[in-house]
């Protein structure tokens, strides 16, 4: 078992590494435009502190024996009341470190990244800001010591993203995606919500120590719906399916921020929130099959909509869709593919932000547009971006020894020893990423050159390049790095547990298998885009291709299932208030009104007529009292 | 002599004096009447205070008067505007206060 | 101890009014300042007394003094706060300045009414308010219950649009019925104290400590908790908020809303459930029900609506809903979740409203959602608040009203799992028309007719930084609204008799109740 440290020495700092790039948003966005000229440094700046903090711990933490790798610190209590108790506290372990890492230094290149990208625009500080809010929300949700923290930092980087797919606010579809983006992320919230309830109300506490440490005493049943909130909650953030939609409208926003947020960091939160939560689903049998059905059908489904996709960052999304189900499909496993989810984890996030930014490289040398169709034959022109972009592609597929073989392997491999037919499909969905990148491939940098006429083609500058080959050479090294020398099964084996199960195949043959796969998709590639001429025009297609364009109906699904019957539901409510209760209420007060005025014709104005009444009143109340007495 | 013809009489003033209310078309005869009533009632007052042998009826009987005397004064000043305006005391003429 | 901290704090605005309205006319701009410094003058009282609060004390009640008012009837003019009634009168003297300050221009001399005539009635309506929260006399709690239309009554009827004399007299009539019911039980109170003890009283404590039949109970509950749902606004008495707030200055608005309607769900949490605790626990089903249809029936409606006030209204009338669930589901993180839930309200109201108002005076007063659009390019740093605001609406975790909202659907969920499970959905609702709202009038290409219009002045923004700052560092650190909410909550618990369910795990074969209620 492993042991909680005090957070001393370099440990005591961990909160600095929030604080950091907190404290840089903070500036810039209440700096307002007085900012605009060192913004975006500071930006850089303070997350390349937190990169080189992060650093420095990982080195302290490797000092330590695997037992001793826990560290937790408590800054003050946060929300107590009667026997509920969140602290503001953190905790870094084997697991939150290689995303502290993930997130910086990624971040960093990123950061770095954009200062060229978004040199012209007029609200850079802004951006820089939001990005920095992101990275802090981002570490907060990784560092978090229990699941109240963890949703603060969970709903942070869904407020920074919902902040960056809207940066150009002027644009009405940014806007709009930023609004979906962050409604079906709240739907994934209530079940992160109620996961939290029910962790409190079946073991009294929601820190993880405390969950974890009695997850195994719960019933199965209450540990199954946890497991399935929790899967939610993770459907939400991650787009699986069936929440996938927000993820492909999300690309309004700047690519950077699609590289960092929509690829490499935020939408694998939700296979951390699965890891992390690995005690639950060890026993939750149910809600563990689930997680891999859902990533399996989301594989299929992102790689699909990859495929027909013209749009380079649209096609993109629907890759990281897909590799984000080859993730959650290995937590779904259990222990024998936590660690591997996390390894795919850590080598996607490299190499599909090298993509990204390649893609954005690209675009901001063809007047911004993402058609893949006005593109092709620019590997003359950009030759950086060209080299770097392969490196992403061959990657991706699993190309060995690109960081992506060995982490993906090593999920198929784990796939097959639960359950044959799974490890089939993931082969297959292997062999369709081998097809929608190597078309995307193609279309932009081989073949004939079809640009619009005014555009005019030209490498990036230093600054946006020099973050693309460093992902280049990550994407190459770091799989090889993190298996060989990292050993990340036994760095990560004390937090999610490991154990090799045994396989109906062996790993060269399903090696073999899937990379067979690939070479076939590969082919089919070459065949229709390389050797045949790309249309301007998108071709009719067939009924899949049609389908794949429209995101699969996701949108339309929705639509008839969720989103028309609110709005209706909303209206006739409204009319309901307005005619019915309002109509209660004002119809009293007219029905007062109306009596009142038939009353008031007995006030003729004859003073005699009033004696009368007056008369006839009190003899009334003599004859009454009269009655009484004699009865 | 036996108080409850005291009240008898009381009744009886009361009675006429309401008559004369109802009735009479002049304000000045239909403020006599009232007048007729609240006498008629400091009457009662009296007489009931007398057989109960305390003197809260006295009291209000006093009340009464002075409240009376404060009615008169408005009541005829506002018969006085109003005879002056209409050049009659009728109070069947005066109809605008309805509905 | 001895220092009449209430009593001050009651004088010092009332004072102040009268010396508003007592300046000559033509002072317009000295009647603001006056006001504007008397009302900061409470609000450092407050804070001192803040200060002085202990809240691990034993007594239930601080600051008390109490006085004979009318012996006869034993009623006495008795005042004293505990954890509960102190953040409601720090609420109201926070929002009073930002009030006053907001509202600098709203009314000038073009306007109908008297400018010191407005503030005068803001002060009397702070002095109303706090009156209203510490009150320990039943009786006297009623007074100020009352009163406090008169004035709220002024500003819309005087102060407001065009439909104001409308909205007035339905606000007005709307809060009379329900305290005419309230008057009604307060008898029956006075009469069944008389016949338990022998003297008769209104005297919140010793009221609280009677053990009274069950049966009466139920009937008496009803007659308050009539007025109170009124006031708060509950389903289905909720129709006089959506007028109320459209036709009036948003800083009566923010009173109205952000402070006034507290008085309903306070008045539940401080008189229906320890004086009437079988009566409570009777009704619960009922109230609960009545709270989650104004969760979604609100919700519902705002989605749809077109005038931004409207809009509000009903989202408040929403997040009532979930403040009164919290409160009748008898766990104490529900009942300190609505109450941290009240002052997160009270601090988003205030920001959504005040916001709105900014920008309505940027173009012609109009409160329609379609008359906007980009003003983001226009105006980034009233765009950025109006965000602030939303999200804080929203309940976006490590604002203050995520740790009420949170707080609220946990306590529910602990003793009704259904209930707080069907809850917790209307946070997506919520996100939906908050987020609409945002994206219609913020985002999107600038509309022609809002071309120059200008940003933030340093008024404006000196007005809803403190909120903004208090709604994230109360967020962040909870603590000083939990240390003093917790002990009084937990004597609430202790009056109705409940105890937070236990975790099915620790007292596994023993009872699961909780988890399968």
């Amino acid at each position: 078992m492993t042991e909680l440290m005090p957070a001393e020495g370099v440990f005591s700092l961990i909160w600095l590494l929030i604080a950091l790039p907190l404290a840089g948003a903070a500036v810039l966005l209440v700096g307002g435009r007085r900012t605009n000229a060192w913004g975006p440094l500071l930006g850089v700046l303070t997350v390349s502190a937190s990169a080189v903090l992060g650093i420095v711990m990982l080195l302290q933490m490797m000092q330590n024996s695997p037992e001793q790798r826990t560290f937790d610190q408590t800054l003050f209590s946060w929300v107590f009341v009667g026997g509920f108790q969140a602290d503001m506290a953190f905790q870094l372990d084997q697991l939150s470190m290689v995303f502290v890492l993930l997130i910086t230094i990624v971040g960093a290149l990123i950061h770095v990244y954009s200062l060229g990208y978004m040199s012209h625009d007029r609200d850079k500080r802004k951006f820089f800001g939001y990005l920095n809010l992101f990275v802090a929300a981002m570490l907060i949700l990784v560092l978090a010591n229990n699941y109240l923290l963890l949703y603060v930092g969970w709903e942070g980087v869904g407020l920074a993203s919902y902040l960056l797919i809207g940066f150009w606010q002027h644009k009405p579809s940014a806007a709009a995606a930023a609004k979906k983006a962050f409604v079906i992320n709240r739907i994934g919230d209530v079940g992160m919500s109620l996961a939290i309830m029910l962790m409190f109300v079946t073991f009294g506490t929601v820190s993880f120590q405390g969950v974890f440490g009695v997850a195994d005493q719960a019933s199965e049943g209450t540990l199954n719906a946890i497991g399935l909130l929790l899967l939610l909650a993770a459907c939400g953030k991650s787009a699986q399916f069936p929440l996938q939609a927000w993820l492909l409208d999300a690309m309004e926003g700047p690519t950077p921020v699609s590289a960092l947020i929509h690829a490499a960091t935020m939408v694998t939160a939700g296979v951390y929130l699965i890891a992390r939560s690995n005690a639950i689903f060890d026993v939750a049998t149910v809600a563990a099959t689930t997680v891999v059905v859902v990533g399996v059908v989301t594989v299929f489904i992102g790689a699909i909509i990859g495929s027909a996709k013209d749009d380079i960052k649209k096609s993109l999304a629907g890759s990281t869709m897909s590799q984000i189900g080859y993730m959650i499909a290995a937590a779904g496993l259990g222990p024998i593919g936590y660690v591997f989810a996390i390894f795919h984890l850590l080598t996607h996030g490299v190499f599909k932000a090298g993509l990204f930014l390649g893609a954005g490289s690209v675009m901001h040398g063809m007047n911004d547009n993402v058609d893949m169709r006005r593109y092709g034959a620019l590997r003359k022109v950009m030759i950086v971006t060209y080299v770097t972009f392969a490196a992403g592609w061959l990657s991706i597929m699993g190309i060995p020894p690109f960081s992506g073989f060995f982490s993906k392997d090593e999920i198929i491999h784990a796939a097959f020893e639960q359950s044959v037919l799974t490890g089939v499909l993931l082969i297959i969905g292997a062999g369709v990423t081998g097809f929608y990148m190597t078309r995307m491939f193609i279309m932009t940098f081989l073949g004939k050159a079809r640009w619009e006429d005014d555009v005019h083609p030209h490498e990036s500058p230093k600054v946006m390049t020099v973050p693309l080959v460093l992902l280049a050479i990550g994407s190459l090294f770091l799989g090889m790095a993190l298996l060989y020398w990292g050993n990340i099964e036994t760095w990560l084996e004390p937090v999610v547990g490991y154990e090799a199960g045994e396989s109906p195949i062996s790993t060269t043959a399903s090696i073999a298998l899937s990379l067979l796969a690939v070479g076939l998709g590969v082919l089919v590639a070459y065949l229709m885009y390389q050797r045949r001429a790309v249309p301007i025009e998108a071709p009719h297609g067939s009924w899949l291709t049609r389908a794949a364009r429209n995101e699969l109906y996701g949108n339309e699904v929705n639509d008839v299932l969720v989103v028309q019957p609110t709005y209706y539901t909303s209206r006739w409510l409204v009319w309901f208030d307005n005619k019915g209760v309002d109509g209660f209420v004002n119809g009293s007060a007219a029905f007062v009104g109306g009596l009142s005025g038939r009353m008031r014709r007995y006030q003729t104005g004859f003073a005699r007529s009033y004696a009368l009444s007056m008369v006839g009143g009190a003899v009334l109340v003599v004859l009454a009292l009269v009655l009484v007495r004699a009865s | 002599m036996n108080p409850s013809s005291y009240v008898v009489l009381s009744a009886l003033l009361f009675s006429i004096g309401a008559i004369g209310v109802l009735v009479r078309r002049n304000a000045i005869v239909v403020f006599m009447s009232v007048e007729l009533m609240l006498n008629a009632a400091n009457l009662a007052f009296v007489s009931f205070a007398r057989m109960n042998g305390n003197l809260d009826g006295q009291v209000v009987a006093f009340f009464v008067m002075v409240v009376a005397a404060a009615e008169v004064v408005v009541g005829l000043a506002i018969i006085v505007t109003i005879f002056r305006t209409r050049r009659s005391a009728s109070i069947d003429e005066p109809n605008l206060l309805k509905y | 101890m001895n220092f009449p901290w209430l009593t001050t704090l009651m004088v010092v605005p009332l004072v102040g009014s009268i010396v508003v309205a007592l300046l000559p006319k033509g002072r317009d701009l000295l009647a603001k300042q006056v006001a504007l410094v008397v009302s900061l003058a409470t609000l450092v009282i407050t804070v001192l007394m803040a200060t002085q609060f202990q809240g691990d004390s034993a007594e239930p009640f601080q600051f008390v003094e109490s006085h004979p008012w009318i012996p006869a009837f034993g009623i006495s003019y008795s005042v004293g706060v505990d954890g509960i009634a102190l953040v409601l009168v720090a609420l109201a003297a926070t929002l009073v300045p930002v009030v006053v300050l907001a509202g600098w221009h709203d009314v000038d001399e073009s306007s109908r009414g008297s400018v010191k005539g407005y503030f005068a009635l803001i002060l009397v309506l702070e002095t109303l308010m706090i009156g209203v929260f510490s009150a320990l006399d039943v009786f006297l709690f009623y007074v100020f219950f009352e009163v406090m239309l008169i004035p709220v009554y002024f500003m819309i009827g005087r102060f407001g649009g065009i439909q104001r004399s409308y909205a007035a007299v339905k606000f007005l009539l709307y809060s009379l019925v329900g305290g005419l019911f309230m008057l009604a039980s307060l008898i029956g109170l006075y009469v069944v104290s008389a016949q338990m003890t022998g003297t008769g009283t209104f005297d919140f404590v010793s009221l609280a400590g009677l053990d009274i039949d069950p049966d009466v109970q139920k009937l008496l509950f009803l007659g308050f908790f009539f007025a109170f749902a009124v006031k708060a606004p509950l389903w289905p008495f909720h129709t006089w908020l959506p007028d109320a707030a459209a036709e009036s200055k948003p800083g009566t608005s923010v009173l109205l809303i952000g402070v006034l309607d507290k008085v309903g769900t306070f008045g539940m949490i401080r008189y229906c459930l320890p004086i009437f605790p079988a009566a409570s626990d009777f009704y619960a089903p009922v109230v609960i029900g009545m709270a989650l249809v104004g969760i979604f029936y609100g919700a519902f409606v705002a989605l749809s609506q077109n005038d931004m006030k409207r809009l509000f209204a009903y989202s408040s009338m929403s997040h009532f809903g979930f403040i009164t669930l919290g409160i009748f589901v008898f766990t104490s993180q529900g009942q300190t979740g609505s109450v941290v839930y009240m002052v997160a309200h009270g601090l988003s109201t205030a920001a959504l409203f005040l916001t709105a108002g900014f920008l309505m005076d940027r173009y012609r007063g109009s409160s329609l959602i379609s008359d906007y659009e980009g003003v983001n390019k226009a105006a980034p740093v009233l765009a950025g608040f109006f965000l602030v605001a939303a999200l804080s609406s929203l309940a976006l975790p490590g604002l203050v009203s995520f740790v009420g909202e949170f707080l609220v659907l946990l306590g529910s969920f602990e003793r009704y799992v259904w209930v707080g499970a069907l809850a917790t959905v209307g946070i997506v609702i919520t996100a939906a028309y908050v987020l609409r709202l945002y994206q219609r009038s913020m985002t999107g290409p600038l509309k022609p007719e809002l071309e120059g219009m200008g940003d933030l002045r340093g008024r404006e923004v000196t007005a809803l930084v403190p909120i903004a700052l208090l709604t994230i560092v109360l967020g962040v650190f909870p603590a000083p609204l939990l240390n003093v909410i917790n002990p009084a909550v937990d004597r609430v618990m202790t009056s109705v008799g409940a105890t937070d369910p236990a975790p099915t795990v620790q007292s596994a074969g023993l009872s699961t109740e909780g988890a399968d209620q």
